[in-house]
Parts: C-alpha cells; structure tokens; sequence
C-alpha cells in the first residue's frame, strides 16, 4: 500500500472527495470572508453609509419591517407573481417540449419561432404587456412566464430528444404503441432531467421579479427596492436582495427534494 | 394483439404433441435487401435469404459493420428493408411487436422501474390480469436467479444482472422468436461465460424460437444449433454450418476437437473476407 495520502494532496487531486467537515468549513469561511469584507467596508467608513450600509443597519430594517408585517407582505406578492408565472410557464412547457422533442413535426415549425423569441430582451415586451394586459398583477406574472416559458421549452425538448432510441425500440418490442411511446416511455425517461431543467429556469424566474415591478406595481420586493432607491434607504435595498436570495435558495432545495422524491432511482 | 396471442398459444401446442425441429418454420427472411440513404447509398445487407425453424437457436456471426445488427432490426420491425420480405409464423412484418422480442446490446431495462415492474412491463401492456402477471413476474425471476433484487432498481445492478432482467422482460411476453443483438457483447468474458450457461439453460427449458447476433466465434459454437456466417460490404450469408456438438453443452466444449474443426472452419471464412480486403 501507498503511504497515506496528505490532506493537501487530497485537496488539491482533481476530481478528489473532501471529508463534509471540510467541505462545510470552506463554505462557511467563504460567508465570513464576504461579510466581514462588507463589515470592513462598511464600519472603516472606506465607503459612506449612504452607499453600503453596516451588516447592523440592514439586519435592524430586516427586524422593524418583519414586526409590522411588511416584509412578510412584501415576500408574499412577490413569491405569489413569481410561482404563478413559474407553474403556468411549466403547465405548458413540459407537454409541448416533450412533444417538441419527440416529434420532428412539431419541432420544425416551432424551433426557429421559439429560437427568434427567446434571444428578444424582456424589458422590451414590458410596454406592449402594460398596454395589453394593463397594470395588475397579470402584466407582472406575464412578465415571468414570457422570460422562463421560451427558455424552458427548447431545455425540455433536448430532454426529450435525449432519451435512448433504444429504450424507446425496446417499448416497441414489447408492445407499446408508437403513440403511447411518448408518455410510457420518454416522458419518465426524461423526468429527471426536466425537473432539474425546471430548477435552473425556477432561479432564472427568479432574477426576472424586480423587472416584473419595475413599472406599476404596489408592492413587493422589487417594489420596495425602487422605492427605497427614491428615499436613499440603501438597507432596504440589500434587504430586499437577501429576500430574493434566500427565497431562491428554498425553492431551489425543495426541487432538489421533489427531484428525489419522485425520481428515486436517478442518480 | 389478441391474435397474437392465440398464434403463440397454437405454436405451443402444436410443439407439444410433436418434434420440435420439423415442426415449421418461425421466421423466413426472403431476398432481404438494405440500402441506406439513395441508390447510389452503402449497401448494407445484399439479397438476405434465411429460415429460423421453430424452437431452433440460430446464431449469425459477422465482424462489426457486417450488417448483422441492421438485419436484426429489420426482423423487429424497427427499421424496413428497401426490398425483400420478412414473415414470422406466416405473417409479414411491418411494425415492430410483442411476438417478436429483442434484447439489445446496450442496456435498456427502464431505469424508472424496478426489476419486477420491467418484466411485468410487456404483460401488462398485453393487459392480462394482475394475478397472471404476478406468476409470470416471479416464474421469469426465478428462471433468471433474480428474485432476491425484485425491488431493485436497475441503476443498483450489475452489466450481467442487467442482461439477465432484459432476457427475462423478453421472455415474460412469450414472443414467438426472440432476437439478441449482442446481448454479452458489454460485459466481461467471465460474466460472457456465465450469461452464455444461462441462457442455454433457459432456453433448454423455455423452447423458444432465438435468433441471436454475435462477432464471437466461440459465443456462436457453444449456443447455436447453426451458425449463419456472415461477411461485410455488403452484408451477405456467406456460409451455414450445423453445430451438431451434444445438448446440454458445458463451457468445457470449446476444448474439444469437434469444436476446434468447426472453429477453424469459420475463421478461415471470416479470414477470405479480410485477405480479399487487402
């Protein structure tokens, strides 16, 4: 046997497994370096206030607005406008990109329409929606589903197109029908993939939200970040941000949690 | 469907009562030509003619880009030929279908269902009732020495394990002939040995119809009652040779000198084709 190896040598073998003991200590020495960048920052003055606020402000605004319940106010539209736009976006993208995926038919009139939209900024469409949809909270969930939607589609159908032909010749050798093929057999196949196709387009939702109430909302996150720019209340700004922030993180872990609960068997 | 059915069930009975090598043919390959892409394309398969009788284990052997595998699919119905006819138990193939089953090279047991659902899969798509299928699922099981990893996922298996579940699925549908496209081909030459004794035993017990695909002489000799050799460019049946060695086979058999001759006779086929090459 070789001699043991060194903890640098494993840290530094491509590829190499670290102990978790090691693995959460990184981590969370990355969190003190960032905060305690922003405290120095902040604190030493080497930046005004009025532009970083200290780490003590923000968690101080963070308190005050949860007591009187605007925080939670606030998360809630937003949370509400994001998931909407999210689950009408996948209601339609996983059965039209399987379909998409599976059946040349389908692909060759939608591809180069779906390819054109997709690369179109969705700030520009936000004055066409004000003046089709008007100012509630359907433009806001529109303004969601048209950033995620077109995305999600071209994603779900490479799902699709990616499923062993021979698992599907396979089904065919056992008696399933050509039309049955599509939900007996790609559609579980590329389950595992189209869930985590649909986390990485839930962050992306996500990072569309303060654009959703850039114009003619009341409230949420993104509402209040513009306001607070207005007033110079840089801490409800970063509040704001970390709100964002942590609400994708928790969608992010309850996708990894549906993924395993319902595709087990997928590494 | 249910036509097939019936068909198998009177193919079985018809072997009950009487010898099982004169008792017809299964399935007739007749002038079964391949061309990929336009006229001017690589010919694949040229002018194809063989019969599998009922219950006969018939092997082709060929090197890689011989056509053998194509002619398989053509057989399943997964791909048409661009001449040429292909019947089993009279019928002509146009689609693919459950009296023809196929186990293929690469893996493809559905990951998202355990080994007892991958072979339950085909009955239930025939729709028989859950009891039958139960008794179908545990006979195959045991047939293949799975039935400890019934609620196992595929991922959780072995390359060999793998293959046994996809004989298993196949058989659990009771096809009328069972293709194999170099079912061994992935896996290493101990556990190729082992699947080999397998499904000898299986097939000693089953009496199925098996048109099975190979490069490996050796793989070819210990299965086969005959041996289909074929050459590449285009793919064509150069030469059939009766393997006339004593059922039940051992692994040992390929020592003996009986087996050596008609070794040698294939290789020296297999070498023609490679020299005329050069």
């Amino acid at each position: 046997m070789a001699q043991r190896r060194t903890a640098w040598t494993r840290l530094t073998t491509p590829f190499a497994n670290i102990p978790a003991g090691t693995a959460t200590t990184l981590a969370l020495a990355m969190w003190v370096v960032v905060i305690g960048g922003w405290a120095l920052l902040s604190y030493g003055r080497v930046v005004p206030n009025m532009f970083l606020p200290t780490p003590g402000t923000v968690l101080q605004t963070t308190y005050r607005m949860s007591l009187d319940g605007s925080l939670f106010y606030h998360t809630l539209t937003s949370a509400k406008v994001v998931l909407l736009g999210f689950i009408v976006s996948s209601l339609i993208a996983v059965p039209l990109g399987l379909w998409m995926g599976t059946y040349r038919a389908v692909q060759a009139p939608l591809e180069p329409l779906v390819n054109f939209i997709r690369y179109l900024p969705v700030t520009s469409f936000v004055p066409l929606f004000i003046l089709w949809i008007g100012i509630g909270i359907e433009q806001r969930i529109a303004v969601i589903f048209f950033g995620t939607f077109f995305q999600q589609l071209v994603m779900i159908s490479d799902c699709a197109r990616s499923v062993s032909r021979d698992l599907v010749n396979a089904s065919y050798t056992l008696g399933t029908k050509r039309s049955e093929a599509v939900w007996h057999v790609i559609f579980p196949a590329a389950l595992p993939a189209i869930l985590d196709t649909l986390r990485v387009t839930m962050g992306w939702a996500w990072t569309y939200l303060v654009v959703a109430e850039l114009v003619a909302a009341s409230s949420g996150l993104g509402y209040i970040s513009l306001k607070a720019m207005r007033g110079f209340q840089v801490d409800v700004i970063f509040m704001a941000i970390a709100a964002i922030g942590l609400l994708g993180l928790i969608t992010d872990t309850a996708f990894r949690i549906i993924r395993a609960r319902v595709a087990p068997w997928a590494p | 469907m249910t036509e097939s059915i019936k068909a198998n069930n009177l193919a079985g009975a018809a072997y009950a009562s009487g010898d099982p090598r004169s008792a017809g043919t299964t399935m007739a390959i007749e002038d079964v030509t391949l061309r990929y892409g336009d006229a001017n394309g690589v010919l694949a398969l040229d002018d194809v003619s063989l019969k599998v009788a009922r219950n006969e284990f018939c092997v082709i052997v060929g090197p890689s880009g011989c056509g053998k595998s194509s002619l398989l699919y053509l057989a399943a119905g997964l791909n048409d030929a661009t001449s040429g006819s292909i019947k089993v138990d009279g019928r002509e193939v146009i689609e693919p279908g459950p009296d023809r089953g196929m186990v293929f090279q690469s893996y493809t047991l559905f990951p998202w269902l355990t080994v007892r659902a991958n072979i339950e899969y085909g009955p239930k798509r025939k729709g028989l009732p859950a009891e039958r299928r139960r008794q179908i699922v545990n006979q195959y099981l045991n047939e293949v020495g799975l039935t400890p990893f019934a609620d196992h996922y595929p991922a959780q298996l072995s390359g060999g394990m793998k293959q046994r579940v996809a004989i298993a699925r196949a058989l659990a549908n009771d096809p009328a002939v069972l293709l194999m496209d170099e079912p061994f081909g992935a896996l290493d030459s101990q556990t190729r040995g082992t699947m080999q004794k397998l499904l000898l035993r299986v097939w000693e017990r089953q009496q199925k119809t098996v048109l099975f695909v190979t490069h490996d002489i050796d793989e070819a000799l210990v299965l086969g009652d005959r041996v289909l050799v074929m050459t590449a460019r285009p793919g064509k049946i150069k030469a059939e040779i009766e393997v006339d060695i004593p059922r039940p086979r051992s692994m040992d058999v390929i020592l003996e000198p009986d087996f050596i001759a008609l070794k040698r006779r294939i290789l020296g086929l297999l070498h023609d084709e490679i020299d005329e090459d050069h």
